[in-house]
């Protein structure tokens, strides 16, 4: 079931403008370069005592995502450094709160996993998993506004996760559910912990809902195709790069979504705009980190 | 109008004219939570919830989040165990953590004995021991009042031990205060009924007993009229508790103890768990066990 084509419809990053593939693709490296340096931070001390929950190699559905639903509320989970770029946070403010700085998002308070950005509507996450669930449906509905609740596929198994969704279906909230599924709690893989799927708990639910792999493109039209049916859900398998926290690895991902971006970037013409794009943002947020090392 | 009547309205007006939000299990049941919430059968902001008990208050939370300063209505308060997580561990945390306002008016409901090991009296202590969360317990209309427009001129979520008996009191409860009492008996919740006829027993008796109506509970400061009084009591003083007495009476008890240099003692439900069957109820100290209890003290 897990594969890089999980419900990949041909032909689907052509849906989209050069414009906006250049924007996506813009996105991913600012992820991943961000996150790269918080990496390379941590290893050199700089960033010390916090556990570090990086985005690493998941970074290509927040950008679908925002990229689909730019005004929408986020609410995540620890591991949120990607939605918080992805939806224009400082990148400045979020290095410092991994520094532990008065000049972090929080002030210090959030470290790695309780970050927020209320110019880019990003709610914090208490620490609790899954609890960002409940608490986007009842600030949906409470609000009107389009939401996005994002979660992965361990938190997805809290009663009041589930709980939550039953409440948005009921009472209609507009609201976007995504599930971040690497199959894995820390490394205990799904089929360990349950024998039914979340796309089926939403559909049961009579949400509407889909499984699909992280290509972004493919996200994105989801995401588009939703955003006037919700709520919704989506379940995207992911890849991730690093361990659960800090920055061990255990080898190569099952693949590499980073690698297919790119070679689906070089078909649609665009290899020349890939090579500028990913050498200035590497530049640009080398220079970020780099304030803080001199 | 008596405390049902006055939470009613108080909620009728936060629906209709603030666009605030109540919401809870069975509200539009029979008998619309005692009496303490408006028939507005249907209306968008009175919200009917799903019975899992495990996410209500984070639904809640997020509309405190959007603005809408939520009434959170649990009907018995010992279902506080699994609703309190998103109240205690983001609502009370929020302002520490991203400065955001989380407004949320939390009824908590208590009631006396008959309902076996979870449901009946309160629970607030459990509540007590998370910073940013303040909690009180009205039991009077005028202290209905006072605790709501406090609510409503700050941010932060608060917790109200409500007690079912408290519902047909429409007077108020003045505190009692004598010259010099024997003891000083610092009442909370509905464990201030008790308090009153165990004080009037105790009075035919010529036993003087200050009686002081706690209604915030946390945050406790001890007014300088407590520490009088209790510094005027010969035998120190006993806080009465609706809920478990090893709980957040006994940090009341010693916040008076340590401000004074008289003996604070506790009474509320013994360490045990309550059963159905009337003899294994785990009730509120009655009259004649605050009377016992404070005979006991003078004659040692």
């Amino acid at each position: 079931m897990r594969s890089s084509r999980l419900g990949m419809t041909e032909g689907v990053s052509r849906q989209f403008s050069k414009e906006k593939s250049l924007e996506l693709f813009s996105k991913i490296c600012r992820c991943r370069d961000f996150e790269k340096n918080a990496a390379k931070a941590y290893d050199e001390k700089l960033i010390q005592r916090i556990p570090l929950y990086l985005s690493l190699g998941q970074e290509s559905v927040s950008v679908g995502l925002s990229m689909a639903l730019p005004e929408a509320k986020q609410f995540g989970q620890h591991r949120c450094h990607d939605i918080y770029i992805c939806w224009g946070g400082n990148l400045r403010t979020l290095r410092d709160e991994l520094l532990g700085l008065l000049t972090g998002c929080a002030g210090g308070m959030g470290g790695s996993a309780s970050i927020h950005s209320p110019t880019a509507g990003m709610f914090g996450h208490d620490g609790l998993m899954g609890t960002q669930i409940p608490i986007a449906v009842g600030y949906a509905l409470g609000s009107g506004n389009v939401t996005i609740a994002i979660m992965g596929d361990a938190s997805a198994e809290e009663g009041y996760v589930l709980g939550a969704i039953g409440e948005a279906a009921s009472k209609k909230a507009p609201i976007l559910f995504v599930c971040y599924d690497n199959n894995l709690s820390i490394l205990t893989e799904i089929s360990a912990r349950r024998s039914w799927s979340m796309v089926d708990e939403a559909r049961a639910k009579k949400i509407p809902a889909i499984d699909i792999t992280d290509d972004p493109w493919l996200v994105m039209h989801y995401a588009n195709k939703f955003k006037n049916d919700l709520p919704a859900f989506i379940n995207v398998r992911t890849c991730r790069e690093l361990w659960h926290a800090g920055t061990g690895c255990d080898g190569p991902p099952e693949w590499n979504r980073y690698k297919l971006v790119k070679k689906e970037m070089a078909t649609l013409g665009l290899e020349k705009e890939v090579e500028t794009i990913e050498k200035t943002t590497q530049e640009y947020i080398d220079s970020i980190w780099n304030e803080r090392r001199h | 109008m008596n405390c049902a009547e006055t939470i009613r309205e108080i909620t009728r007006k936060h629906l209709t004219e603030n666009n605030g939000v109540a919401l809870g299990q069975c509200l539009s049941a029979v008998g619309w939570v005692g009496g303490t919430v408006p028939e507005l059968k249907g209306h968008p902001n009175l919200v009917e919830l799903s019975m899992d008990d495990t996410c209500s208050s984070g639904l809640a939370v997020g509309y405190a989040l959007a603005g809408r300063r939520p009434i959170f209505i649990c009907r018995y308060q010992g279902f506080m165990h699994f609703n309190q997580a998103f109240f205690t561990n983001y609502a009370a945390k929020a302002k520490e953590m991203w400065r955001y306002k989380v407004p949320v008016f939390i009824r908590a409901i208590a009631m006396e004995g008959g309902i076996g090991p979870v449901a009946g009296s309160s629970h607030h202590g459990m509540i007590t021991r998370m910073p940013g969360i303040s909690v009180c317990a009205p039991m009077t209309p005028g202290e209905y009042r006072q605790v709501w427009d406090w609510f409503m001129e700050h941010d932060s979520p608060l917790y109200v031990s409500e007690h079912r008996r408290s519902f047909p009191i429409d007077h108020e409860m003045p505190d009692r205060i004598h010259n010099r009492p024997a003891i000083t008996l610092f009442a909370i919740s509905a464990t201030r009924i008790n308090a009153i006829e165990a004080a009037n027993k105790l009075e035919e008796e010529g036993i003087k007993c200050n009686i002081i109506n706690l209604l915030w509970l946390k945050t406790f400061s001890p007014t300088p009229m407590m520490l009088l009084a209790l510094n005027n009591s010969k035998h120190g003083g006993l806080v009465l508790d609706t809920d478990f007495e090893n709980g957040y009476s006994k940090c009341i008890a010693y916040e008076l103890t340590h401000a004074t240099d008289k003996k604070v003692r506790v009474l509320g439900l013994e360490e045990r768990t309550a059963g159905f069957a009337p003899h294994l109820d785990n009730l509120p100290p009655s009259p004649e066990k605050i009377v016992n209890f404070v005979k006991n003290i003078i004659n040692k």
